[in-house]
């Protein structure tokens, strides 16, 4: 699946966007930040607090509890200020 | 409805963008536009320039799901979104919201509406310039209440 990181998220992972293939236990978005989390200093950093953490699937927001599977585009990124 | 939904870097023409949704035609009876404009100071810190960040593809599709959700509970005659990315100075405008309708009532509450879920729920990211560093602008509770109470709302009143 590919990853988007957007504001300070990618800031600190240092990147916006890549393309992974998490292991078969990341089920949901809340897995996959954990399992994000553990992948290095930079990715622990942007993760440290996913309480905060706002996420998209395929373009749409979902909940720390959506499933991940068939996603095609997983975004992270902080509580928006638009407008 | 008409709808026009664009996210650009360019800057727009509030009064030209409302012109065009009453051109031609006698039904609308009310226009609301909103415009955003950048400030030179935020909570009393001056602000030298600040960056918008956005998500294409989301963006518009998030903002069309809200101009979608206007016109289910007020009957709107037209709706206009404009918003801005990239680098803005102090008094740069940022959104525009215009919306139409047969009268004031629905145009005014169906621009709050729009402007209140663009702050919380568009994928647009706020970076301000300071004098002394750049900071990723936090989210306001006000903003998020300000969205919330229209959950509870399903439509203005009568």
């Amino acid at each position: 699946m590919k990853l988007l990181y957007f504001a300070w998220l990618r800031e600190r992972v240092g990147k916006g966007e890549e393309v992974v293939e998490p292991p078969a236990g990341v089920t949901t978005v809340a897995d996959l930040m954990t399992w994000l989390a553990g992948r290095g200093e930079e990715y622990a950093f942007a993760f440290e607090n996913p309480n905060i953490i706002r996420a998209a699937i395929n373009r749409a927001h979902v909940k720390a509890s959506a499933p991940v599977a068939g996603a095609k585009e997983v975004a992270f990124f902080p509580p928006m200020t638009g407008g | 409805m008409p709808v026009t939904i664009r996210l650009q870097s360019a800057d727009f023409d509030a009064a030209a963008e409302a012109a065009l949704l009453t051109r031609g035609r006698t039904d609308v009876g009310a226009v609301v536009t909103f415009t955003g404009i950048c400030r030179s100071s935020e909570a009393g810190a001056p602000v030298v320039a600040m960056t918008l960040e956005h998500y294409p593809g989301m963006a518009e599709a998030e903002i069309a799901r809200h101009v979608e959700e206007a016109e289910t509970r007020w009957p709107l005659l037209g709706v206009t979104v404009v918003h801005r990315h990239g680098r803005l100075l102090p008094g740069d405008n940022i959104v525009l919201v215009v919306t139409a309708a047969a009268h004031r009532g629905d145009a005014f509450a169906a621009a709050e509406f729009l402007m209140d879920y663009l702050k919380t729920r568009a994928p647009f990211w706020k970076r301000e310039e300071r004098p002394d560093g750049t900071i990723w602008v936090d989210a306001k509770s006000t903003d998020a209440a300000a969205a919330d109470r229209w959950a509870n709302r399903p439509q203005a009143a009568e």
